[in-house]
């Protein structure tokens, strides 16, 4: 295909597919969190993308000759590669004997949630999420380095009008975003706050929330949406967000503890526990949320930029 | 007696549809579009590790034996995320490309810088 827009839309269908994959396998977690990021989130930055890079491919070279020998050489080597492999479903594959079981007998116990994924996630498993925590962190701060343009009030204007008039026609759609909103914003703090319990957490709450706030901004225009919600603000709770993780840690460690051991934080350990999960999962949930929406507003505000360039070149 | 590895081969196969998106196209963002289906095949992978027979989601309740693997789901959790943050990246990477050289297909890039130096 060489209509990118095609391909995006392909590919966000494709997004929506392999979330119900994830229900098929059990994994509702992921699930959760790859119908909003892969249909919702993923989709519209592409677009936003094309918008400013051109929406067709170049008619050109293509060897696909080779490429097709290189490919077909590596799959067929995988191929070869998983007769070894435990079959599909087999309880006794490696996989499920070494901590996997340790997970499910004792984090009752230990961690006090019926949520496995939630209890590994935060507390087996914390410093790596604190890791992920961060690399999404300096995602927000690579795509601001790259993108971030200085705007002057003057310009601001012109873009209101812009916008105004462009949107004025979409009612119907304004009108039932407007009743969808806040209910995909409820639903996101469900998911934050239900975590232990059901399926979910601050990963999935934080892309839901972000991508309310990507619809509302679709349907009423960048302008006012910046005018909603602060820039300003969204860096810092991005920022915030990655701190309230690590102090959890940190005060962990004045109590006695190790870095990120919630035992510590609560004369009962499994108090502690929940108390632990529930502050991180929330830094998480904001820097998430705020991340997205920082890459959002810098993919639009670069392209409002080169149109009012265009417009004054004209 | 093969048939049980199908999981496998359908993770094979997306995973090449995606490397030669990357290998045979000269457009940048098609080229992101097939890592990200790279990537989707690697998530597929772990999750269709972590998947028992008879097994339920790993949430425990009262009466459930068997449960599948947890932690393939914590790490591809985490993995969609950063996922799409880096896929950000890339995409902005491809926007101020498209700034620099007037273009974002890989020949006429390459074009352009040869007749630079």
């Amino acid at each position: 295909m060489k209509d990118l827009l095609g391909v995006i839309m392909l590919s966000g269908i494709y997004g929506l597919l392999s979330a119900s994959f994830f229900v098929a396998m059990d994994a509702v977690d992921v699930a959760f969190t790859e119908a909003s990021v892969g249909a919702g989130i993923s989709t519209v930055l592409m677009l936003a993308a094309i918008t400013m890079t051109g929406r067709t491919e170049n008619p050109s070279r293509h060897k696909p000759l080779l490429a097709l020998i290189v490919v077909l050489i590596t799959g067929g080597l995988l191929i070869y590669g998983t007769f070894d492999m435990p079959h599909f479903g087999s309880a006794a594959a490696p996989v499920h004997t070494h901590v996997a079981p340790r997970y499910i007998n004792d984090s009752m116990q230990e961690i006090g949630i019926p949520n496995i994924v939630t209890s590994v996630l935060a507390s087996y498993r914390g410093f790596d999420t604190f890791g992920e925590v961060l690399v999404i962190f300096t995602a927000g701060i690579a795509v601001l380095a790259l993108l971030s343009v200085v705007r002057s009030p003057d310009r601001m204007a012109k873009i209101d009008s812009l916008n105004d008039s462009m949107h004025g026609e979409y009612l119907i759609l304004r009108i039932v975003a407007k009743m969808l909103i806040p209910f995909i914003l409820l639903f996101a703090l469900y998911v934050q706050f239900h975590g232990d319990f059901g399926p979910g957490g601050g990963f999935q709450a934080g892309v839901i929330f972000a991508s309310a706030i990507y619809l509302y901004s679709m349907m009423f225009g960048m302008s006012t949406a910046r005018r909603v919600i602060n820039q300003t603000l969204v860096r810092l709770i991005a920022a915030l967000g990655v701190l309230l993780y690590g102090s959890v840690g940190v005060v962990a460690m004045l109590n006695g503890g190790n870095f990120l051991d919630y035992s510590a934080l609560s004369a009962d350990p499994v108090a502690g526990q929940h108390l632990g999960i529930i502050v991180i999962e929330l830094g998480v949930g904001l820097t998430v949320a705020s991340v997205m929406i920082i890459i959002m507003f810098n993919f639009e505000g670069r392209r409002d930029n080169l149109q009012n360039k265009d417009n004054e070149e004209a | 007696m093969f048939i049980g590895l199908y999981n496998y081969w359908i993770v094979v196969v997306l995973m090449m549809v995606g490397f030669y998106i990357v290998i045979a196209h000269g457009n940048l963002i098609k080229k992101i579009v097939g890592l990200s289906i790279f990537q989707t095949s690697v998530f597929i992978f772990y999750i269709s590790l972590s998947k028992v027979d008879g097994g339920t989601a790993p949430i425990l309740a009262e009466g459930i034996q068997q449960y599948s693997n947890p932690l393939p789901h914590v790490l591809i959790l985490t993995a969609i995320v950063v996922g799409i943050a880096t896929v950000a990246v890339g995409l902005a990477l491809a926007v101020r490309i498209k700034e620099a050289y007037g273009s974002i297909e890989e020949e006429e890039i390459q074009k352009k810088d040869n007749i630079d130096c």
